[in-house]
């Protein structure tokens, strides 16, 4: 059990807030860093991929987990940032110059999603923003002279002043530095002022109004921000894909964003990048498995998306806070072996929230 | 003393067919303790909404001494009030739940800071050292009302009586000038009670802070109450000092009867 005796106020701000984080996030690094030697050429491809959902998580879990305004059209801005990548590195803007369009005309499409957030909650903003999400696939389908339509557009390769990431590997650092500097600016803004008053709505927006946070600016800024970064996982998507078509950004490409932001853990940081993971691995776990699974299982059509829907559910019935939630039980339980209780983690129900002022 | 912080005209909300509050004139002054009484349903809650702009009213005006001169309230947006120096708790508490006390108090803190969003997401020094002020300022509320035992609870953990003092130290960090209670002692023991009245009187006279509050424990508001407003069905019935507020016969007629209405009840034997 670590006992954390604070004397300082910058013992709260910093990232690292004891030796433990130091160690084992110096330990990520470094096998991150040394994966492309580790990992054989798919397996990084696949981590390639982890990083980008990754940093589209990151924007999704701003959000939803930390402003509490769920989104069910988010491929959509992966897909803006995706076809903006696509168009103005194919007229030879640098990667760095076209990635900040993509995120920034990004920011604009969630801005102008973003205002109908300001008048509908809960469903009816999922429903917004699912339909939404319909009319820019159908937007990059039939802007053929932009998108290339159904038939498609080629993606290519990262070119950065002159140095071209024309191998898995330089990609995958090319991803690597980019989801860190996301990251870090997500933790930033999450200990400062905006980040907690993107918690405070997400909580209760009466008060948060009545203690000063302008909540159209806020919702709108939490919009922004999330369709930016996913318009950069968006913009890191088309290069690794290398060929872009509408039918990429659909909704079940819109759904596998949301589930993996619930089954990481909704209002984590950990959580964007524990869903990634799952998104990304279990379609690997599943196919590692066939061979040993009988014929009628494993041939079955859509046997990823039942064994997807079934996840969702144990993970919603059994623990709302995702994998994230889970790892923070293994390790209570290990730093407080053997005095752990088992109703620990019970939730309490709140009450008193039927006289809301909303 | 004698200057009004805040002076309510003729205020009236309607709510479809119903008047909630119907012309309602007070003023609070500097430096006082003042409360709203009356039964449930006589307007009290919807008077503080009005003031924190969450309501508009139909009729009326508001006017506030600002720090930089008079504002009328009834033109400000809801969240500029927190700024011009006016918090309140509500009577069913809403706190930020998933969030520690210290979150909780330092979203108390929104309306003094001054980052922009590029120096938060680079975490420039500059917004470094406006956390470590905030803190401070937070460290100083906890200190004011005993919470560091709680500092780093999930507000979802803490029982009610603690939320309601969480509550009241989120307002005070805002550092208001005049601080709305909804009901500080709703729910809370014989204790804690005490100790609320104990806090509203430390609150007016070591801070300095104007208090307006709704509160039905009439001992509590005979405790730090300096004036006293009575209303019922939304109308004023009384005002004054809690002493002359509960001899009023209209304030005893409004909360046990009339004799008629006594009488009436009364069963005929044939």
């Amino acid at each position: 059990m670590r006992f954390i005796f604070k004397t300082d106020y910058d013992q709260d701000i910093r990232l690292a807030k004891h030796g433990g984080h130091v160690f084992w996030y110096g330990l990520l690094c470094v096998l991150l860093a040394a994966a492309p030697v580790l990992l054989s050429e798919y397996l990084l491809a696949q981590l390639t991929f982890i990083l980008i959902y990754g940093i589209v998580g990151l924007g999704l879990m701003l959000l939803a987990g930390f402003t509490g305004l769920f989104s069910i059209g988010h491929a959509a801005f992966l897909g803006v940032g995706a076809y903006t990548q696509a168009v103005f590195t194919g007229m030879g803007v640098p990667f760095p110059i076209a990635l900040a369009l993509a995120a920034l005309l990004s920011a604009a499409v969630g801005i102008v999603v973003g205002l109908p957030a300001l008048r509908v909650k809960g469903i009816y903003l999922g429903i917004a923003t699912l339909s939404f999400g319909f009319i820019v696939e159908e937007a990059f389908a039939r802007w053929e002279s932009v998108t290339g339509g159904n038939a498609g557009m080629s993606v290519g390769q990262v070119n950065i002043f002159g140095w071209v990431a024309d191998s898995g590997t330089s990609f995958y650092f090319v991803c690597l530095v980019i989801a860190v500097l996301c990251t870090l600016a997500c933790i930033n803004l999450l200990r400062t002022s905006t980040g907690r008053a993107f918690v405070a709505i997400r909580d209760s927006e009466i008060s948060a109004q009545s203690m000063g946070i302008h909540l159209a600016y806020y919702k709108t800024l939490s919009f922004a921000i999330s369709a930016a970064l996913a318009g950069i996982g968006g913009a890191l998507y088309a290069h690794q894909i290398r060929f872009l078509s509408p039918d990429q950004f659909n909704i079940i490409q819109s759904i596998d964003l949301l589930l993996m932001v619930v089954i990481g853990g909704l209002g984590s940081i950990h959580g964007a990048f524990l869903g990634a993971i799952f998104l990304i691995g279990l379609p690997q776990a599943i196919s590692a498995v066939k061979d040993y699974l009988p014929e009628a299982i494993a041939q079955a059509p859509g046997l990823k998306a039942v064994i997807y829907g079934a996840v969702l559910i144990a993970f919603v019935l059994f623990e709302p806070l995702g994998l994230y939630g889970r790892w923070l039980k293994v390790r209570t339980y290990l730093q407080l072996f053997p005095f752990y209780r088992k109703g620990m983690f019970k939730r309490q129900k709140s009450f008193q929230k039927s006289d809301r002022l909303k | 003393m004698t200057t009004s912080l805040l002076s309510a005209q003729n205020l009236s909300v309607r709510f479809g067919g119903v008047l909630a509050v119907n012309n309602v004139s007070f003023d609070v002054r500097e430096g006082e303790v003042f409360t709203l009484i009356g039964p449930n349903g006589a307007g009290k809650t919807t008077v503080f909404n009005l003031i924190s702009r969450i309501y508009t009213p139909t009729q009326g005006t508001i006017d506030y001494a600002g720090p930089q001169g008079p504002i009328r309230l009834t033109d400000q947006p809801p969240h500029q009030i927190a700024s011009l120096g006016i918090a309140r708790t509500f009577q069913n508490i809403e706190l930020f739940e998933h969030a520690t006390v210290l979150h909780n108090l330092l979203v108390g803190r929104h309306t003094h800071s001054r980052s922009n969003l590029l120096s938060e997401i680079f975490f420039t020094p500059a917004v470094r050292r406006a956390e470590i002020e905030a803190r401070e300022q937070a460290e100083r509320v906890i200190d004011f009302l005993d919470l560091q035992h709680y500092r780093d609870t999930m507000i979802a953990g803490l029982p009610y009586g603690v939320r309601k003092v969480v509550e009241l130290a989120r307002a005070l960090c805002t550092q208001p000038r005049l601080l709305l209670l909804d009901e500080p002692s709703s729910g809370l023991n014989v204790e804690e009670t005490d100790d609320m009245a104990f806090w509203i009187q430390d609150i007016k006279h070591e801070l300095g802070i104007t208090v307006l509050m709704v509160e039905h424990d009439m001992s509590l508001v005979s405790k730090v109450s300096d004036r006293v407003l009575a209303m019922n069905q939304g109308e004023v019935l009384a005002m004054g000092t809690p002493r002359e507020v509960q001899g009023d016969p209209g304030v005893i007629e409004a909360y046990l009867g009339s004799v008629d209405d006594v009488s009436s009840l009364r069963r005929e034997v044939a």
